[in-house]
């Protein structure tokens, strides 16, 4: 009686403990989120969104960070995207399991390892001196595109290998080829997978500071990129400055909290519409099997 | 030849050599995308290392690695050694392991074990949205929440330390540590919670004796991406911790990482010069640490149990 007591004891102070760690883990998320919410929402207004900053970034809005981060993350989307898709379907549908195969999944386990401020250095002395193409909005986009290369090659792999083998036995059993198979049958059935990896990739590409921190992010400009080749403010370099280089750092803080307000709930709708994406696919998939 | 499939419906086929030298193209498309991302990881490192090199023949390996003082802009003697930003790093990643590995394997195990359904969706989507947060944001939060709550705390001036950095990074490393963890639990077939049910053992027990030692593997595969991410993390610690570069000695000192020295450095040298070279081969060595903590993983995570 004794033994089962403490045995019954002892799962209760465990239940307790695993609780409180999922308690914690949610709760950081909660207070860090109202936090921004209730220090940021005054700001918000659709002057803050479509003004130029003014009076040294102590007044006015945050419209060229915002434009800014639009166009490095459409450059590095261009750039990521057809690239990362075909190498996934490269490695679902034509990779043989050999030592080639293992290297290339090897090779792309480590990039998606690698420090951000590495792809930033990488940047710098390949994009900005070593092309010439200088700090610009195309050396940063294509900077962050090899960042997010890696999470678009593994989702769409994924989503491929996700696809039921009897899908390509039919599709090559009516005489297609592996190529008809693939653009008719394959790609379509695991376009929500695929899609799921471009909506995560964006929004790491949009909040990524340390990649563009010397490949084209400026502290201020007054004027908006006129083309690819030209400076850019970034929402999360800005928000950077706003709270750790500015002169007058309490001056700031509202315009930094707002900037977070709104980078934040970029960040969040992406990844709501990714997680909803994949959620259906997932009752979608064990509806089916 | 025109096919038809109803009456008056005609489909245009292409003929059968043109799809077949269509499915070569894209055949040898796809195979030229994989060979170019084993390219992209070569070229990354043989680039760090080829603008690494200048400096390590001006400096010598030695004085780099062993090096205890970090002052570039000296006036009298400049100083390159990374032996401050090393330990630096050492410390902002064990702590941040030492607060996110218990919380992240018990949020795990609750994760897996006690909940189903909806919560369980809920709690997927909280892991995602936190995953999800920029650097920049969470370094945010330490210099606007943690560091002043630090500076109270600890009756210090303003906070921003090691242990600052530490519950920074440990909130980045979460997600990964607890989704991966969960998956591994997951994975536990469900035999073995019955099997040691049935033979008397109370459901904690199982998860504790028999479901957790199963999922080692997974959870030391999420352990060591905790480590990488860690390691890596670039903003939060730059925002956070002060970035004093000299070898801290408690978790209350201000530190600088290799990440936030290269980002706060890189700004202000001029290119070519023998400090650009030389935040070229702390990348380098960040790389190559990266590199063996994924190799390492991979290593164990494959082996056979």
């Amino acid at each position: 009686m004794h033994i089962i007591n403490k045995k019954i004891i002892i799962e209760k102070i465990g239940i307790i403990l695993v609780s409180l760690s999922t308690l914690i883990v949610i709760s950081s998320l909660i207070i860090i989120f109202y936090d921004i919410l209730v220090k940021g929402i005054d700001k918000i207004s659709f002057e803050f969104l479509f003004t130029f900053p003014k009076k040294n970034m102590t007044e006015g809005g945050i419209y060229p960070a915002i434009i800014g981060t639009l166009y490095v993350t459409i450059v590095s989307v261009i750039f990521s995207v057809p690239f990362g898709i075909t190498a996934g379907i490269y490695l679902s549908e034509y990779s043989k399991e050999n030592k080639f195969t293992t290297l290339i999944r090897t090779t792309i386990k480590n990039l998606a390892g690698i420090p951000s401020i590495v792809y930033g250095l990488f940047g710098l002395g390949i994009f900005v001196t070593g092309m010439k193409i200088g700090e610009s909005v195309l050396s940063a986009g294509l900077t962050l595109g090899l960042l997010v290369l890696p999470v678009i090659i593994t989702t769409t792999e994924e989503a491929l290998k996700r696809v039921p083998e009897s899908y390509r036995d039919a599709s090559i059993g009516l005489g297609a080829t592996k190529w008809q198979t693939i653009k008719k049958v394959l790609i379509p059935s695991a376009g929500p997978g695929i899609m799921t990896g471009i909506i995560l990739s964006i929004g790491r590409a949009a909040g990524e500071t340390a990649p563009i921190l010397f490949t084209g992010a400026a502290f201020y400009l007054h004027t908006l990129p006129g083309s690819i080749f030209d400076k850019f403010m970034a929402l999360p370099y800005h928000i950077f400055a706003l709270s750790t280089q500015h002169a007058q750092l309490s001056k700031v803080r509202p315009i930094a909290y707002g900037a977070t307000l709104i980078l934040i709930f970029l960040v969040f709708m992406l990844s709501s519409i990714a997680f909803f994406l994949r959620l259906k696919l997932r009752k979608i998939s064990e509806g089916n099997l | 030849m025109p096919l038809f499939i109803r009456e008056g419906q005609m489909i245009k086929y292409k003929s059968t050599e043109k799809i077949l030298r269509i499915d070569k193209i894209a055949k040898s498309i796809f195979t030229i995308s994989g060979i170019i991302i084993i390219s992209i990881l070569m070229a990354i490192m043989i680039f760090l290392l080829k603008e690494s090199i200048p400096f390590f023949k001006e400096h010598g390996v030695i004085d780099f690695l062993f090096g205890t003082s970090w002052d570039p802009t000296s006036g009298v003697e400049e100083k390159y050694g990374i032996i401050p930003l090393f330990i630096s790093t050492l410390m902002v990643s064990v702590g941040s392991l030492v607060i996110s590995m218990p919380i992240g394997i018990g949020a795990a195990i609750f994760f897996s074990e006690y909940s189903k359904g909806k919560i369980s969706d809920f709690i997927r989507y909280i892991m995602e949205i936190l995953s999800s947060i920029p650097s920049v944001v969470i370094g945010f939060i330490g210099i606007t929440l943690i560091g002043p709550f630090l500076a109270e705390l600890t009756g210090t001036n303003n906070g921003f330390n090691a242990i600052n950095g530490s519950i920074l990074v440990a909130l980045m490393t979460l997600p990964t540590i607890i989704s991966i963890s969960t998956d591994a639990l997951k994975d536990v077939p469900k035999d073995m919670r019955d099997a040691s049910i049935s033979l008397g053992s109370t459901k904690w027990e199982a998860i504790i004796k028999i479901v957790v030692p199963y999922a080692k593997r997974g959870i030391f595969a999420s352990f060591m991406l905790g480590v990488g991410r860690a390691i890596g993390e670039t903003m939060t610690v730059v925002m956070a911790t002060g970035n004093a570069p000299a070898i801290p000695k408690t978790f209350l000192d201000s530190v600088r990482t290799m990440t936030a020295n290269i980002a706060i450095e890189m700004g202000e040298v001029p290119i070519g010069s023998k400090h650009y070279h030389a935040l070229f081969a702390i990348g380098f060595v960040l790389f190559i640490i990266t590199l063996l903590v994924n190799l390492l993983s991979n290593k164990i995570t494959k082996r056979k149990i």
